[in-house]
């Protein structure tokens, strides 16, 4: 069974064997599926939070209001595409062109399923893959970034600067964060291509407890759960969604960088941010949750991981990932900047950095099951991250009666009013109470006796 | 890529590999004359942003994909988005003077550089023009990557660890040097702020607004005092204080 999963594995010596069409189908139908994920996608975002909130959402374009997205796209393309006085006109127009392209471009790396036949040729589910391809994926979402600092500059006016700025700042922080939790996946897999670390998560071994044989999760979710946790923080926190949405904090920015855009130009950013956002979902299905692979109760069914069907399974992992980061919006409040820069460097970074030390460390030990030492520590260092992350930051405050307040005031302090002063009414005021004539009330039981 | 890191260890260049370079190349050139030649920070650092682009795919075509990747991530993604972040600080109108403080300062620059130019093509070309790539194949062995590993943290090691020890103290000398924090004994509280306003010789209420019973609602008009004296500290500093003239106070004849 072993022999059937390996070789349903691409590797990069599969890459680059495909004539032209094949290629070209590829790249259309991953393009396609960033465009189709976005449409599902901000309808699937307004039916959850609607859902969250409760209210219906968007119900009445189409079933279940399915079609929503397109109405709204097609209103977009209509309207008036204003361009500012004094926006920088070249950069304001390529700004949301440069976020666009990144974030399609990142879903050329990410595998979708194992080798298939199409037409008679084999191939792998994926358009390319190269040696580097996480960093491929890295330089794509940073480069990203530029789309959004570069609009909310050249559109020349002081909200949109101030999100390009926050945006850049963002950026800088958590892409640290976001590379160092990889280092531990590349540690572990022994490769940085991703259809590579799709196969070093599938080798499963067995372990024995208590006599009996259970498959051991091969997921770097599990073994790697404090890379996991800080590579999703991040991730949200790169593609600028809620609670870390602050370059477009609509409470103080307006809409920050895409204040002044309209029509097409706002359209492409909206397209950005959903398709970054399934882009991210894919990269974290496919380093951290088996890429494509069946999770656990499928897999006892021998064909569950070749041919077409674990397409099936890569979009079910992608659609509860967005489900995820959808249900994050509906859930937190906003960050303030602060604070989210704080929690950038002075909480994920520390954790980092000495949960990849503690993963040298072990992998330096010898005799010990790798996976069985990583399972170990994986969980109890995730759990404990947990567990900071989750803890009650602040005692609750002491509340001292009003008497103690008062006795604590230093000396020197102004002087207070008695706490019971009684205010006597002024001598000017009317006296309208007693001089009003009493409501007629006996008036209601006389008609009711008769 | 095995057969892109054959070729560039036989000394040939792939029909892919020509056709892109000589697309790439002269975009690199164009980005680096932008650099110079815009007016506008910021459209310099995108210039900039474009050679670095390319140059990351020219390394990736040298068959070397980690250190062009490295190269897109680190130099074009995080320095050139700091460099960024200063400039946008100083704002969008902000475009170069072209006065010249020293003089003939841009001739001889322009002559300098090429000059350099010249001097590093020539003696590269000279030194590289026939020469054919030897041990490609056996650096990439094992992999791009595990190659530039193995050889930083073991040929390597001590001027890596250096590096980054010269770097780390740079970084931490200039958070030393630009940071300035006041001690806890110099910061006022409430009370001590308190005492200092009702300290004999301060004025504890506010400062009297501009224009008040003053002949003209400008705010370098001074406020008069209930004694009919002009206060100065109704006014910024850096306006002096003036009465105007009978003809400034006259109406404008703008009311009929």
């Amino acid at each position: 069974m072993n022999a059937v999963y390996l070789a349903q594995d691409p590797t990069l010596a599969d890459f680059g064997k495909d004539p032209w069409w094949l290629v070209l189908i590829k790249v259309v139908f991953a393009f396609a599926f960033g465009l189709l994920a976005t449409l599902l996608g901000v309808w699937f975002e307004r039916r959850i939070v609607g859902y969250m909130q409760v209210r219906p959402g968007p119900n009445q374009v189409g079933p279940f209001g399915l079609l929503q997205t397109l109405a709204d796209g097609l209103k977009m393309a209509f309207k008036e595409d204003i361009l500012p006085k004094a926006a920088d006109k070249v950069v304001y127009f390529f700004a949301p062109t440069i976020s666009v392209i990144c974030a399609v471009t990142a879903l050329s790396v990410v595998p979708f399923g194992p080798m298939v036949s199409i037409f008679g040729h084999q191939t792998p589910l994926q358009v390319t893959d190269v040696p580097v391809a996480v960093l491929v994926l890295l330089a794509c979402s940073s480069m990203g970034v530029y789309g959004i600092v570069l609009g909310g500059w050249a559109s020349g006016s002081t909200y949109p600067l101030l999100g390009g700025l926050r945006s850049s700042a963002q950026m800088i922080s958590y892409e640290v964060a976001m590379g160092l939790s990889i280092v531990a996946v590349f540690m572990t897999a022994g490769t940085m291509s991703t259809s590579g670390i799709v196969a070093a998560q599938g080798d499963a071994t067995r372990l024995t407890i208590a006599g009996v044989e259970v498959p051991a999760p091969g997921w770097y979710a599990i073994l790697l759960l404090p890379s996991f946790i800080i590579f999703f923080i991040a991730t949200v926190g790169e593609t600028n969604r809620a609670p870390f949405d602050l370059p477009e904090a609509e409470s103080e920015l307006v809409a920050g960088f895409m204040t002044e855009y309209s029509s097409l130009k706002f359209a492409l950013f909206m397209l950005s941010e959903y398709v970054a956002m399934v882009t991210m979902s894919a990269v974290t299905t496919t380093l951290f949750l088996g890429g494509w692979r069946a999770p656990w109760p499928i897999t006892l069914w021998a064909g569950a991981n070749s041919g077409w069907w674990p397409m099936l399974w890569f979009f079910g992992k992608v659609l509860v990932l967005v489900f995820v980061f959808v249900w994050l919006r509906g859930t937190l409040p906003r960050l303030r900047y602060d604070q989210f820069m704080r929690f950038g460097w002075k909480v994920l970074l520390p954790i980092n950095l000495v949960w990849i030390l503690v993963l040298s460390g072990l992998r330096s030990i010898e005799g010990w099951q790798t996976r069985d030492r990583l399972l170990a520590t994986g969980l109890g260092a995730g759990v404990l991250l947990l567990v900071t992350l989750l803890w009650p930051s602040r005692k609750k405050a002491p509340q001292p009666s009003l008497q103690e307040q008062v006795n604590s005031r230093p000396h020197g302090s102004f002087p207070l009013p008695p706490m019971d002063l009684q205010v006597p009414p002024s001598p000017r005021t009317k006296r309208v109470v007693a001089e009003r004539e009493p409501a007629n009330v006996a008036a209601g039981s006389d008609s009711r006796e008769v | 890529m095995t057969t892109q890191t054959v070729l560039a260890a036989a000394g040939g260049v792939s029909g892919g590999e020509e056709v892109t370079f000589w697309i790439l190349a002269p975009l690199a050139l164009l980005g680096a004359i932008g650099m110079i030649a815009a007016r506008n920070a910021v459209h310099s650092a995108l210039w900039l942003v474009l050679t670095m682009l390319c140059l990351g795919v020219f390394y990736v075509l040298q068959a070397g994909p980690f250190i062009g990747m490295v190269q897109i991530i680190v130099y074009t993604g995080a320095i050139m988005m700091l460099f960024l972040f200063v400039l946008m600080l100083v704002g969008r109108d902000a475009s170069d003077s072209l006065i010249e403080t020293l003089r003939g300062q841009r001739i001889a620059a322009v002559v300098l550089g090429l000059g350099f130019a010249g001097l590093v093509g020539g003696g590269l070309y000279r030194g590289l023009g026939g020469v054919s790539a030897v041990g490609l194949e056996q650096a990439n062995a094992e992999g791009n990557v595990q190659g530039i590993a193995r050889l930083l943290f073991t040929k390597y090691v001590f001027a890596f660890e250096l590096t980054s020890a010269l770097l780390i103290t740079a970084a931490v000398g200039a958070m030393v040097l630009a940071h300035i924090e006041r001690r806890r004994e110099d910061k006022m509280d409430q009370i001590a702020t308190m005492k200092a306003r009702f300290a004999p010789g301060n004025y504890p209420g506010p400062k009297p607004g501009p224009g008040v019973f003053a002949t003209s609602s400008s705010v370098a008009t001074p406020a008069r005092l209930p004694d009919g004296r002009l206060t100065e500290r109704s006014i910024p500093e850096i306006l002096p204080a003036r009465e105007l003239t009978a003809e400034e106070t006259t109406l404008k004849g703008t009311d009929r």
